[in-house]
């Protein structure tokens, strides 16, 4: 059967307006996460279109202007277009975040995997680690790292990416413990599959699913202890252009009422993390609603 | 011997490898990884030599293992080393500073229980109203807002342009601490004296940083308690209780919120460093003198035996509070034991 592209966008409206009837209000909060998430992807993707300004430009507009006119978020004391400072602001950040989840779910899911299968002595050393990661302040030791390693967009991900390891390590090793126990799993290893063979064929498919609302979320955590790094100036050479550390710039003018210096930045920030949050808490209800309860 | 001073020893027993792989951490982080932290005290271009007889000074060129035992030892008898910037002990530095984080924790540590308490047991009792909507969505709002943000929006209405209340500091121009300084608790030491106009202005003080980080982490109680409170308002003893003829609101408040409320005070533990990670930044937003802003003056200063001594505490405090936790948990229900 073939469809207009009127009927198609027709039915697709339908199955969307479907899927919230019968998830309701969590759809309705994953579709709003989803809008918030990909409005700020595109900000990043396509600064230099949307941006008036550079944001190094320092002829922007007069010093320490408030917003309206031709500066939507006003100028700052280097007389800086704000909103363009936001729209490239977004590229850092993002990449940070994302960046610093992939590389903690990478280590945090093999780690757990191999530690729950083959179980031991190995094991038990592994998640005592874990567990005193788990437990220690996350930002304090993202601190620790980040003053160590000095700043820099790598390393500024490395100290954010350490402090999640232990989270998707604890949920993985959990699932790997009771999925060996599965009759499924019995049957493999019945009919000869070898070890690596059940851990990536059997268990791994079957972990990976609950890591992806982890992930989401955990984005949204990274996001806000990146701008807390760049925020007490620990993350990232001032040449960048960051939210966090423009925020520290705007806290100067507080005392002054300049207020948008520091409104729109965390605004921003606050958001991000809103819609990642958002995102991911739709998602846990939809594909797993026992999940967050655990 | 009973079986809850049993549960007791075993636990503290268990703390043990706990703190002993923290400080493990804390070595690794700080002397194992890349970077070169004298080079970098001395200044970019100092001589060779001077490095050298700097390291030699510091003990930083002994094998590594011979500086591990040598760390552990010096931790065991809580000697924390010297500055390498003042000449200062790490141990007062620390303790001079320690209880201003105290106070500040303690005071935001009540605002999260009294909002995320009453507003989860408030959003449970009328489930699926408006009311229970708007507070799981301030929940959820509010843990996305960066505790340091939250401040400065804080301090922006409330210190700027309502102009009612102080932005930063313990005290203000006209009350001097050392006046009154004993326990460095400023709300004990004024009552101690009985100093009531500097009491108000420490207690001034205290309002806003203490708010925004109650706020913070009142998200997290709420959806915590709200959850558990659905759990109980279920339970046969409730409907017991309903049928007796118990007012309503003394079900709610009495009897459903004490059985809810203990497993919200395990979680506790492991939020206490959530509220150490939030006391930093809310400390750097306040110029609040505690551990957070110690921390951070030190690591721009590159003064490496104080930036240690600082994480080692944090890493004690947590490892406390876990245990003391774990022990109320054990008292308050006594199904718990090992």
């Amino acid at each position: 059967m073939r469809f207009s592209p009127a009927e198609a966008m027709a039915l697709a409206l339908s199955q969307f307006m479907g899927l919230g009837r019968k998830y309701g209000v969590e759809w309705w909060i994953l579709v709003a996460g989803a809008l918030v998430v990909l409005a700020i992807v595109f900000m990043a993707l396509f600064s230099g279109v949307i941006a008036p300004f550079s944001p190094y430009d320092q002829s922007a507009g007069p010093q320490l202007a408030p917003p309206g006119g031709k500066h939507l978020m006003g100028t700052d004391n280097l007389q800086r277009d704000v909103w363009s400072r936001i729209i490239y602001g977004s590229q850092t950040i993002l990449r940070v975040a994302v960046l610093a989840a992939i590389i903690s779910s990478f280590f945090g899911i093999i780690l757990g995997l191999i530690s729950g299968f083959s179980g031991g002595i190995f094991d038990r050393i592994l998640s005592l680690i874990m567990d005193s990661v788990y437990s220690f302040p996350g930002l304090i030791l993202a601190i620790a790292f980040a003053a160590m390693l000095g700043p820099g967009v790598i390393n500024i991900t490395l100290a954010v990416a350490v402090i999640y390891i232990p989270t998707y390590f604890r949920l993985v090793r959990g699932q790997t413990l009771s999925i060996k126990e599965e009759l499924y799993v019995e049957a493999a290893r019945a009919i000869g599959a070898s070890g690596s063979t059940i851990l990536w064929q059997y268990i791994f498919p079957n972990v990976i699913a609950t890591t992806v609302v982890v992930f989401t979320l955990n984005v949204a955590d990274a996001i806000m202890i990146e701008a807390a790094l760049t925020y007490l100036g620990l993350g990232l050479p001032p040449i960048i252009v960051d939210w966090g550390m423009d925020l520290a710039m705007g806290k100067k003018f507080l005392p002054s009422g300049q207020w948008w210096l520091i409104t729109f930045p965390g605004a921003m920030i606050s958001l991000l993390a809103l819609g990642f949050t958002m995102l991911g808490e739709g998602l846990a209800e939809i594909l797993n609603p026992r999940l967050l309860e655990r | 011997m009973g079986n809850l001073s049993r549960y007791i020893i075993t636990r503290f027993f268990l703390t043990i490898p706990m703190v002993f792989i923290l400080l493990s951490i804390v070595f690794v982080v700080l002397r194992i990884m890349p970077g070169d932290p004298v080079g970098t005290m001395l200044g970019g271009h100092a001589p060779e030599s001077v490095i050298e007889k700097k390291k030699e000074e510091l003990g930083l060129n002994r094998p590594i293992p011979i500086q591990y035992m040598d760390y552990l030892w010096q931790v065991c008898r809580l000697d924390l080393g010297d500055s390498m910037v003042f000449k200062q002990r790490v141990t007062k530095a620390i303790a001079e500073k320690l209880p201003a984080t105290v106070e500040l924790t303690t005071f935001g540590m009540i605002i999260t229980f009294f909002f995320g308490i009453f507003m989860g047991a408030y959003a449970a009792d009328k489930r699926r109203s408006p009311q229970d909507s708007a507070i799981r969505l301030y929940g959820i709002v509010i843990f996305c807002i960066p505790v340091y943000w939250l401040g400065l929006m804080l301090q922006l209405i409330f210190g700027i342009w309502l102009d009612i209340l102080p932005i930063a500091g313990r005290t203000g121009p006209r009350v001097f601490a050392s006046t009154f300084e004993k326990t460095g608790f400023y709300v004990l030491d004024t009552l101690l004296v009985t100093d009531f106009s500097a009491f108000g202005d420490v207690l001034i003080h205290l309002v806003l940083p203490s708010l925004t980080l109650g706020m913070v982490l009142s998200g997290i109680f709420i959806r915590l308690t709200r959850a558990n409170m659905l759990d109980v308002l279920k339970a046969d003893y409730i409907i017991a209780a309903e049928a007796r003829g118990i007012g309503h609101r003394k079900i709610v408040y009495r009897h459903a919120l004490k059985n809810a409320f203990i497993p919200v005070l395990t979680m506790m533990g492991l939020q206490f460093a959530l509220l150490m990670a939030g006391a930093v930044l809310t400390e750097t937003t306040f110029s609040w003198p505690g551990m957070g802003r110690l921390l951070l003056e030190r690591i721009y200063l590159r003064d490496y035996p104080t930036i240690q001594g600082v994480i080692i505490v944090f890493a004690l405090i947590v490892a406390m509070v876990s245990l003391i936790v774990d022990i109320i948990y054990a008292i308050v229900d006594p199904r718990i034991r090992y």
